[in-house]
């Protein structure tokens, strides 16, 4: 069974006048285990996308089921707890919180999940290990480079051990050196089963995945694994 | 979230805007400070004032010659108009009522009293030994009046401790004759040194038995009586038993006044406290200023960490944990506020008593709960706005500020 699968789903924005179809009746699934990249021109409704897959945003219409469950008409705590459990996202941006250390940022999910310090710890020390941070867990965001700072955040993102990491532009804001770092650790953990979504402006990127879906005004233009685009 | 997590989380973030959150404590603190140092002023003052009362006497009843005060409008001393004297054998009368323990008459006037060849003008009180017991004076050398028939007193005398010093110095007072007005009495007496206190100093009285007042001012009638009931349960039966000998002997006309401590005391008591209430009121609304100073605050904290607020939901956080994480810091910083006021407010009564000794500033206990309280349930209430809006968040929208 798929891991995600999408029917009908719509997002409209409504900007004064005019209503901007972001999604219009999207048709998608994407198997456990599958690693793909979303690419299209900016405003083509990636991010859009992102947001629903990741339940930070709820479709007008439409139907999301996430592991054979239909996740839109949970309530908001449900969600939370979706997210909390079974998503992980690595932003553009980072989004760390500038006064928590390194080994703070990439304890949050579970602080905020109520795990036991001891195992929290646990964790952290071997993520800090994994992700070759062992040198800077004291360390303030402001302190890291780019490279650490989204070596961080990929870190927080796996912490919670989530079937599913959305990942939007992840390596946006990183020379094409510490980018292609970050690639390979996100290749990591899909090689280790981690179903990988990756929004990605830069086509050698996108080419790197198995399934390349290419959207344009909130339709599916292209899609490699040759499901019929909706 | 775990509590202890979720404390941790708000410290750092309150911890994280040093002046935000300094000048948000500061409003709460100078909020508490205002209840707790306004509030031992005003209880302050009341204590004093019961105090100095208390130090007239315990269960005293007092009676005034004439009719004064609001008794309504009695025929019989508006024909008669000019009072019967409160004489020495009224007193006496009194004395043989059952609420009554004991009676002191007293005749007041001001003479000059001298011996060898040093003289000054002195108040003296006219009355007998139970005065002593009834007052609460001590001698400090000497004996109080001899208790005697009162209307054939003993030439003798208890000075106070600064007219001892004035006329002797370093000498022996005890045994030494002094002239008062005409009369060469003996001092047998010194009262300990009390200094100022409500009414009369006593360091500058001279204590002789009443029929030697009443002589030296040439009078029968007496200034006071005062009344010693039994208990303070007797206080209205000695007050009432008094008023009736009394209408009895001057001839069923009630031409005295009699007024109890208890009731002086209470109208007081209840006047301060109402005046210690009041400022406290109005101490309390710069609480609800500070509250009104925290919401702002924090409402600027989750505008400022919009984003961060986006990320908490991204990772899993609800609805719930995000308004707990703004309410706890909100509360933080109220407690915060809230304790380091009442350590100023204390601190400030403290100096307050080492400046004035004998004020009695101690903030009332209700008075602290209520300042504490207050803080915390206005920084709670003001704060709860902001956490809900944090909660409401919507996440994507939330993200996109960063
Ligand atoms: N909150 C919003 N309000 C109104 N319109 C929105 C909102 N979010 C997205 N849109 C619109 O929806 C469309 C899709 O936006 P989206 O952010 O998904 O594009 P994108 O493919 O991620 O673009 P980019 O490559 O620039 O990030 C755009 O036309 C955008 O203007
Ligand atoms: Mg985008």
């Amino acid at each position: 069974m798929a891991l995600i699968q999408l029917a009908g789903i719509c997002r409209r924005f409504q900007l004064g006048d005019t209503t901007v179809n972001a999604l219009a009746d999207l048709n998608l699934q994407i198997d456990a285990g599958d690693y793909v990249a979303v690419m299209g021109p900016s405003g083509s409704g990636k991010s859009t996308l992102l947001n629903l897959l990741g339940l930070l945003d709820r479709p007008d219409a439409g139907h999301y089921l996430l592991e054979g469950r239909d996740v839109t008409t949970l309530s908001p705590d449900e969600q939370a707890k979706v997210r909390s459990q079974r998503i992980g996202f690595v932003f553009q941006s980072f989004h760390l919180v500038p006064r928590l250390t390194a080994a703070e940022n990439i304890a949050l999910p579970m602080t905020l999940a109520g795990i036991a310090p001891a195992e929290r710890e646990r964790r952290v020390a071997q993520a800090l290990k994994d992700f070759s941070l062992d040198h800077r867990a004291d360390h303030k965001p402001d302190q890291l480079s780019g490279g650490q700072r989204q070596r961080v955040a990929i870190a927080r993102a796996t912490i919670m051990q989530p079937p599913l990491i959305l990942a939007d532009e992840p390596t946006g804001n990183l020379d094409r050196h510490t980018g292609e770092e970050v690639v390979h650790l996100l290749e990591g953990l899909n090689a280790r089963g981690v179903t990988l979504i990756v929004v990605t402006h830069d086509p050698a990127m996108g080419a790197r995945a198995r399934r390349q879906l290419v959207m344009e005004d909130g339709h599916l233009k292209q899609d490699s694994a040759g499901h019929a685009p909706g | 979230m775990r509590p202890a997590d979720l404390f941790r989380f708000a410290r750092d973030a309150a911890t994280g805007y040093p002046v935000r959150t300094a000048l948000s404590v500061l409003a709460m603190a100078i909020g508490v400070a205002a209840v707790v140092l306004l509030t031992a002023l005003g209880d302050g003052a009341r204590r004093y004032v019961v105090g100095q009362f208390s130090s007239l006497g315990t269960n005293l009843v007092i009676v005034l010659p004439g009719r004064t005060g609001t008794g309504g409008f009695n025929p019989a001393t508006a024909i008669t108009n000019t009072p019967r004297d409160l004489t020495v054998d009224d007193a006496a009368a009194i004395k043989r009522a059952p609420a009554v323990q004991r009676v002191a008459p007293l005749t007041v006037g001001t003479s000059e009293i001298s011996t060898a060849g040093r003289l000054r003008e002195v108040m003296v009180a006219g009355t007998t030994h139970d005065y002593f017991a009834i007052r609460g004076f001590v001698t400090a050398q000497g004996t109080p009046l001899p208790d005697e028939d009162w209307n054939r007193g003993a030439s003798v005398v208890v000075i106070g401790a600064k007219i001892r010093e004035e006329l002797f110095g370093n000498d022996a007072a005890i045994g030494q004759l002094v002239r008062i007005g005409d009369r060469r009495v003996r001092v047998i007496g010194v009262l300990k040194p009390v200094g100022q206190g409500l009414g009369m100093n006593t360091d500058e009285l001279a204590i002789v038995p009443v029929s030697l007042a009443q002589a030296l001012f040439n009078t029968n009638t007496l200034f006071r009586v005062l009344i010693e009931a039994r208990s303070r349960d007797a206080i209205p039966a000695a007050r009432e038993q008094a008023l009736a000998v009394l209408k009895q002997r001057h001839r069923g006309e009630e031409d005295v006044t009699v007024i109890t401590q208890d009731a002086v005391l209470a109208t007081f008591d209840k006047l301060l406290g109402a005046l210690t209430l009041a400022v406290a009121g109005i101490a309390a609304i710069s609480l609800a200023v500070a509250g009104i100073l925290v919401m702002n605050v924090m409402l600027v904290a989750v505008t400022q960490r919009t984003g961060e607020i986006g990320l908490l939901k991204a990772l899993g956080a609800p609805a719930r944990t995000i308004r707990l994480a703004f309410l706890s810091e909100a509360a933080m910083l109220s407690a915060m506020g809230a304790v380091l006021g009442y350590l100023l407010g204390q601190a400030g009564a403290f100096v307050l008593r080492q400046l004035f000794p004998v004020f009695p500033a101690y903030a009332p206990n209700w008075a602290v709960i209520a300042g504490l309280g207050t803080a915390l349930g206005t920084g709670l209430l003001f704060g709860y706005l902001p956490a809900r809006r944090a909660a409401r968040l919507d996440p994507v929208q939330a993200l996109m500020k960063h």
